[in-house]
């Protein structure tokens, strides 16, 4: 399974069209990772349904200017693949592909059954969020603002990852605010906010 | 954690507020709302300039700027009438920090600075900058620099406290001085949260720092710091101590602030007090002289903004501080920031250089008819 997911993922990320004209052309590599519908099938690749355009116009900036790390296997090279895909970008590119993905539905709540929830690490997620105040920023019902990302019911792979990612000081973000708020939480304890929050009602 | 209140409407008043990543069009710029003190001028010297932040100038004119979330360090010439702007060096990490010593631009990244000699002469095609020292933690937190070269010839690179409020190993939370070829490391001030400017005073050559007080304790306090360094090694009391008589309530216990050395100035909460200069030109009325403009980047963890500004501050005799009145004023407009001062820098004709990253841009202060527009 992990096989054909990864081989799906490698299309997708490949799939910019040399020649691009119009404004769906180019927009089409995007939708095809992250989903046309506003949510991501590809492991470890984030749904972009309902965020906030400046915060994807400050993402895209990050990886346009490669301080923001992508970095995705093809063939046998890693490479930088967002950095990749915004490479040329003009600043009004930047503007015109935030504000478009900026439109995406935000991904659906998970439905309760028949993926039930194990209610203890519900619980151990929740409780995170409030110690750690996370829905002071990302707003009580985490959908992000300005430059906040919306988190709700994003892919549980992506926040696990991007979690660690700002603990340990890989994952550059604007300022140092996660890096702040994440440096005392353990693996386990990420393990639990990634599953709350993907599941979140 | 204590003090920050729990998710609601209340708190996300007090979350990060982010300065767009691209440059503001010239012609959004905010100056005309700008206010300064009788006889003032203010006039945009450069735009278009994604995240201006830490400003140097070049014993030939050249600006150079620093950026926190861009990956080049800029160069701006003026000649002829006309604005050139160039970069001198690329594909870097969080250049922040600039320093000019003796025609060479050190420039820190978040854990690294290097230097390129002779800058001014090599604008249109400087070589790659040459790393000089590594020996820097990778934290993410407080990580980007502000660098200067003091009097003694040693280059000043502080290394932040890794978080808001956090019991910091020895490496972190100082201001260190090195060898300009990066050898003989030295501790001059700890107990420093993170201080983002930094100045000698011209007539005792005594260090001042800007240093941020900690987030979520309560909005109005504690106050940020103006401190200055009178022996090597000092501790400015964090994290067990804020603005000279504030235990923290997590890390205070059993301390005492009498064990550190207070600020010499409180410039306001969350103000965060970054860029700082004495002012040495003369083009400025005689009060200014040798005092010192700090530039207030603004609040965010706070309801009501504060700062936003830049400040004069007028020192004794003594080199204690006397007053502290506004500059520039003028940055927020119903309660929203329209433009954020980061940096101030003197030119050689005494005229004044503010960055706002912002807004990307860089704006001259000058005094009486020396205004020269468009320039």
């Amino acid at each position: 399974m992990r096989g054909i997911a990864s081989a799906v993922l490698l299309l997708c990320a490949l799939d910019r069209p040399l020649l691009a004209d119009t404004f769906a052309e180019r927009v089409a590599p995007c939708l095809a990772c992250h989903g046309e519908k506003g949510y991501s099938e590809h492991p470890a690749v984030p749904s972009l349904g309902g965020q906030p355009a400046p915060y994807l116009l400050i993402q895209l900036y990050l990886f346009r200017e490669n301080q923001r790390s992508s970095l995705y296997r093809r063939d046998d090279q890693m490479i930088q693949v967002m950095t990749e895909m915004t490479k040329g970008f003009s600043d009004d590119d930047l503007r015109t592909f935030s504000d478009f993905l900026a439109r995406l539905p935000p991904p659906p709540t998970p439905p309760t059954p028949p993926d039930a929830p194990e209610l203890a690490r519900m619980q151990s997620g929740r409780a995170l969020i409030t110690q750690h105040r996370c829905n002071s920023c990302h707003n009580l019902d985490l959908s992000g603002r300005e430059n906040v990302p919306r988190i709700s019911n994003q892919r549980e792979d992506f926040l696990a990852k991007t979690l660690r990612e700002y603990r340990d000081n890989i994952r550059h973000g604007y300022d140092g605010v996660m890096a702040s708020v994440l440096a005392p939480v353990s693996d386990a304890e990420i393990a639990d906010l990634a599953y709350y929050i993907a599941r979140f009602r | 954690m204590i003090g920050r209140p729990d998710g609601n409407e209340a708190a996300a008043k007090l979350a990060p507020i982010a300065s767009p990543p691209l440059p503001a069009p010239a012609d959004k710029l905010p100056t005309a709302k700008l206010k300064l003190p009788a006889g003032f001028n203010v006039e945009v010297y450069a735009s278009g300039i994604a995240n201006t932040r830490s400003l140097r100038v070049g014993d030939k004119g050249t600006v150079f700027v620093g950026t926190r979330f861009g990956n080049k360090v800029t160069a701006i010439v003026k000649k002829d009438g006309k604005t050139e702007i160039k970069t001198v060096a690329e594909g870097l990490y969080r250049p922040n920090g600039l320093a000019l010593h003796k025609g060479t631009l050190y420039i820190a990244e978040l854990s690294q600075v290097s230097k390129i000699e002779n800058i001014e002469d090599v604008l249109d095609k400087p070589p790659k900058p040459t790393v000089i020292y590594t020996d820097l933690p990778k934290d993410e937190a407080h990580g980007w620099k502000f660098i200067a070269v003091g009097p003694d010839g040693k280059l000043y690179v502080p290394v932040g406290q890794p978080g808001n409020n956090v019991l910091h190993s020895p490496a972190h939370g100082q201001i260190r001085r090195i060898n300009l070829d990066g050898t003989g490391a030295e501790v001059i001030a700890k107990g420093v949260r993170n201080t983002v400017g930094f100045d000698w005073n011209p007539v005792n050559k005594q260090l001042y720092f800007s240093d941020n007080g900690r987030d979520w304790l309560s909005e109005d306090s504690p106050q940020d710091e103006l401190n200055r360094v009178t022996k090597v090694g000092e501790h400015f009391g964090e994290p067990y101590c804020h603005q000279g008589n504030m235990l923290d309530p997590e890390f205070g216990w059993g301390r005492s602030c009498r064990e550190f050395t207070p600020p010499i100035a409180l410039t306001g909460p969350h103000s965060a007090g970054l860029g700082l200069r004495f002012y040495t030109g003369t083009m400025f009325p005689k009060k200014y002289k040798n005092a010192i403009f700090l530039a207030r980047r603004g609040s965010w963890n706070r309801t009501n903004k504060f700062g936003g500004d830049v400040v004069a501050i007028f020192l004794n005799k003594d080199g204690t501080v006397k007053s502290i009145e506004p500059f520039i004023t003028g940055f927020i407009e119903n309660n929203n920031y329209i433009g954020r001062p980061v940096d101030v820098e003197l030119m050689a004709d005494g005229s004044l250089l503010v960055s706002d990253d912002f807004n990307g841009a860089i704006y001259r202060v000058t005094y009486g008819k020396a205004r020269v527009a468009g320039r």
